[in-house]
């Protein structure tokens, strides 16, 4: 019911929100020895989700380890100017994916009030 | 397992954490910093500079990854002998130990605590803007 009401919009609004959960430990993470920082590939994980999988196993199918530009000694692969833009990227995504589900829902009230 | 007493992790606890484990590691850099140059009378009496460990943790829920402060080490350098006759800790060879903190080691280390905290709230603070929005979709 909430799929075809929200079409691909729902699915991207819960990915968008995984991956922020994921840019987020990468930045709580930015001096832990040997932490690895990953990412969710959106595109993968939203085909996935579309393709009839739960939400958790599309994000784990499409959470990829980041390969950093420069390797640390210990073993940490956090950069931050890779994360602050991978995030702030996937804030205004986010944004903008809520902003058509607002549009949408607007639409469906106002047919239901036959104005 | 999640519950009412025990509940997934939430993006607003990963920050906390991160923002405490960054808070423990200035911690003890001001502590080395306030205690550089301080004497003692023997080598193992001498103040040894404090170091912050941290290590990741999952949380099997929601799969996030918080901070915790492993553990805080004394680093292992060695106390810097100095001939000072005149000190009143001085041993019989009139010497004394100064504390090897080295002071740019602990302002880069203060720096970069900061630099980190700061992204974090700006993080936090995204995140909890989008919360709000998405709650108050009509």
């Amino acid at each position: 019911m909430s799929n075809s009401l929200f079409g691909v919009h729902g699915a991207a609004l819960q990915i968008r929100g995984e991956r922020m959960g994921v840019l987020t430990s990468n930045i709580a993470n930015a001096a832990t020895p040997g932490y690895k920082a990953r990412d969710i590939d959106f595109a993968a994980a939203l085909q996935a989700k579309l393709g009839g999988a739960s939400e958790g196993r599309a994000v784990e199918t499409a959470t990829r380890y980041r390969v950093p530009l420069m390797s640390s000694l210990d073993g940490n692969t956090v950069e931050m100017a890779t994360e602050q833009a991978a995030f702030a990227e996937n804030a205004v995504a986010y944004s903008a994916t809520l902003e058509f589900l607002q549009g949408r829902v607007e639409k469906v009230t106002r047919a239901l009030r036959g104005e | 397992m999640p519950g009412p007493l025990n509940p997934p992790m939430t993006m607003f606890q990963l920050g906390h954490r991160a923002m405490s484990a960054q808070l423990v590691r200035m911690n003890a850099a001001a502590s080395n910093l306030a205690n550089a140059g301080s004497v003692a009378a023997t080598e193992g009496e001498a103040y040894r500079p404090l170091r912050a460990v941290f290590a990741e943790q999952l949380d099997r829920v929601t799969g996030m990854r918080s901070v915790r402060v492993d553990a805080i080490q004394r680093s292992d350098v060695a106390p810097v002998k100095q001939h000072q006759p005149g000190h009143p800790l001085a041993d019989e060879n009139g010497d004394v130990w100064v504390s090897p903190v080295d002071e740019n080691e602990e302002m880069v280390e203060m720096l970069e605590a900061s630099r980190q905290y700061r992204n974090m709230v700006e993080a936090m603070s995204t995140a909890k803007q989008l919360m709000l929005e998405t709650m108050r979709m009509k």
